[in-house]
């Protein structure tokens, strides 16, 4: 699959907006999704619906199939040891909840410590703040620097006797920083720290290597991935999904249920209580086969070029500033224009079918330190290219007319 | 869709240079203002007399142009007012940027209507409407006395 025609794979861009040709430059956000998976969902849903792991019946056991295929094909993506390291949930909200929830209940106690950094997006300190509140613990911010990034040495900074858990991002979603996550869980492990990552921005731009990493948990997005909503993936070590206690309690996640007393079921049903999200799950195979067939390596190639044309257009464009500049970059972009509020950019740009971000993206940690209350954010998929860049430079500009800028 | 309509000349003038963009010596109510989903805030402080009328007000915040002009606008325009005109001209404003197509108070003169009016160009951009209506709703908040801070993720 040849990633510069890779936009006629999409037929979200067949529409119009605002009778102008769509730019999607809001993928950091969520990512547009490709026929294959689209196609994927009404079929299952046309010709092989039914719950999983429950019923004997033909669809039951057909349906039970597809479900644990997308288990190991995401397992072999990612290079997990096991499948039953992967654990579904509604999302990689819900994966890093889970690990803070029931890590938080087994190991962690008044005055201990939750290390995590500046750049985080709330959904990777929320849920260490209910902790806080519940049973005291502390969480302390590994500091960024100017260029936007957190270096090993401000993790190293903040570790104390007291770190029980080190939780990052793989890849800022503001200032587009790749964090050393392989340095940062060697040095965490030295300590007998475990290491979360929040690889939400990451799984769709660079090459998941488990292995390599060596952290202890990795939260994935689907639907960032060129894979539907309301589904995402927690991978965790075996040995911590076998001694955290359940997440949630329901059906499927059972061995035994007595009036005087429950036992939990094996791995991975343990952590998927309910009726997962059946269809999600069975079209997310597609996405991975979709990003398998481009080659994470085309994908990184492709995405340097765009990351490198849109900092050399947007730098020679006066009055437009770059938010941060970190040595290891993936596909995000922030910036201000001098005089003109990102929402108004925002505005401006979506009427010329140029759709990014603007606000605090869920990072007001960042935009406080950054002393902004909002910045505009462009972010690239597999299906940018550069004239997509080029139309968002001159949607700029007309925003800088509008606004009486040079 | 009309850009040229959103951000009309005076629009683009308010946001650059606001008026009564202040704290007043002397306030005696004041209430805070914020909307979480893009992170504009305001601070409208009054000064009221003895029968609750306006003696002067005005506003610190940060926000978008149409945030700023807005606040820019209201101040300028219920500056001594009476405490029955206020809570007209808001209940007014707030009606013609949710669903009516005019101003209907005969309190403002046309000129000042026609001011107002500019800002009916958010009608178009439902994300946007509440950038318009954040100063608004924390005026009333101030008015009511009332100490919580506004936040748009409460109202309709």
């Amino acid at each position: 699959m040849n990633i510069d025609n890779i936009k006629r794979e999409f037929p979200i861009f067949n529409n119009k907006v605002h009778n102008n040709d769509l730019v999607y430059l809001d993928s950091a956000n969520s990512s547009q999704k490709p026929q294959i998976v689209i196609d994927r969902i009404y079929d299952f849903y046309t010709k092989e619906f039914s719950n999983v792991g429950r019923s004997v019946h033909y669809l039951a056991v057909a349906a039970t199939n597809l479900y644990e295929n997308t288990r190991v094909s995401v397992q072999k993506y990612i290079n997990a040891k096991d499948k039953n390291e992967i654990v579904f949930t509604k999302g990689a909200t819900e994966a890093i909840n889970l690990v803070a929830n029931t890590f938080g209940q087994k190991y962690l106690n008044e005055g201990d410590e939750v290390l995590i950094t500046e750049l985080e997006h709330h959904s990777n300190y929320v849920p260490w703040h209910y902790l806080r509140t519940s049973k005291g613990i502390k969480i302390e911010f590994a500091e960024a620097n100017e260029n936007g990034e957190v270096t090993l040495k401000s993790i190293e900074k903040k570790i104390t006797s007291k770190t029980k858990i080190i939780a990052v991002t793989h890849l800022s979603n503001v200032t587009g920083a790749i964090l050393p996550i392989k340095e940062i869980a060697q040095l965490a492990h030295s300590k007998k720290i475990p290491v979360l990552v929040d690889g939400c921005q990451s799984a769709p731009h660079l090459k998941l290597d488990m292995q390599d990493l060596d952290c202890d948990f990795y939260a994935i997005s689907c639907h960032k991935m060129y894979g539907p909503t309301g589904l995402g993936i927690l991978y965790a070590k075996k040995k911590w999904l076998e001694n955290l206690p359940p997440y949630q309690g329901g059906g499927g996640m059972i061995k035994e249920v007595k009036k005087e007393g429950i036992s939990y079921g094996e791995l991975p049903n343990k952590y998927e209580a309910g009726t997962m999200a059946t269809a999600q799950v069975v079209a997310f195979d597609q996405s991975i086969k979709f990003l398998e067939k481009i080659g994470i390596e085309n994908i990184i190639k492709h995405e340097k070029v765009l990351m490198d044309y849109g900092q050399e257009v947007l730098r020679k464009n006066n009055s437009v500033k770059l938010i941060g500049n970190p040595k290891e970059k993936g596909a995000v972009l922030s910036f201000t224009i001098e005089g003109v509020h990102p929402h108004d950019i925002a505005t401006i740009l979506d009427e010329d079918g140029v759709a990014i971000r603007a606000g605090h993206h869920c990072c007001q940690i960042l935009h406080e330190k950054l002393g902004l209350s909002a910045t505009a954010r462009v972010s690239f998929g597999v299906y940018n290219n550069k004239n997509d860049i080029d139309k968002l430079n001159s949607s700029i500009n007309k925003c800088k007319k509008i606004f009486n800028l040079k | 869709m009309n850009l040229k309509e959103l951000y009309q000349e005076i629009i683009l003038d308010h946001g650059k240079n606001p008026h009564n963009l202040k704290k007043i010596e002397n306030f005696n109510k004041d209430a805070q203002g914020y909307n979480p989903l893009c992170g504009d805030k305001v601070h409208v402080y009054l000064k009221l007399d003895d029968k609750r009328n306006i003696e002067d007000i005005s506003f610190e915040g940060t926000g978008c142009a149409i945030s700023i002009a807005s606040a820019s606008i209201m101040t300028d325009l219920l500056k001594n007012r009476k405490e029955n005109e206020v809570y007209e001209v808001v209940k007014d404003f707030l009606a013609m940027i949710k669903e009516k197509p005019e101003l209907s108070t005969k309190i403002l003169e046309e000129d000042e209507k026609t001011k107002l009016m500019c800002l009916s160009g958010v009608k178009q951009y439902p994300m946007r409407v509440k950038c318009a209506t954040l100063s608004w709703h924390t005026l009333t908040s101030a008015m009511d006395g009332k100490k919580k801070e506004i936040n748009t993720e409460k109202f309709d």
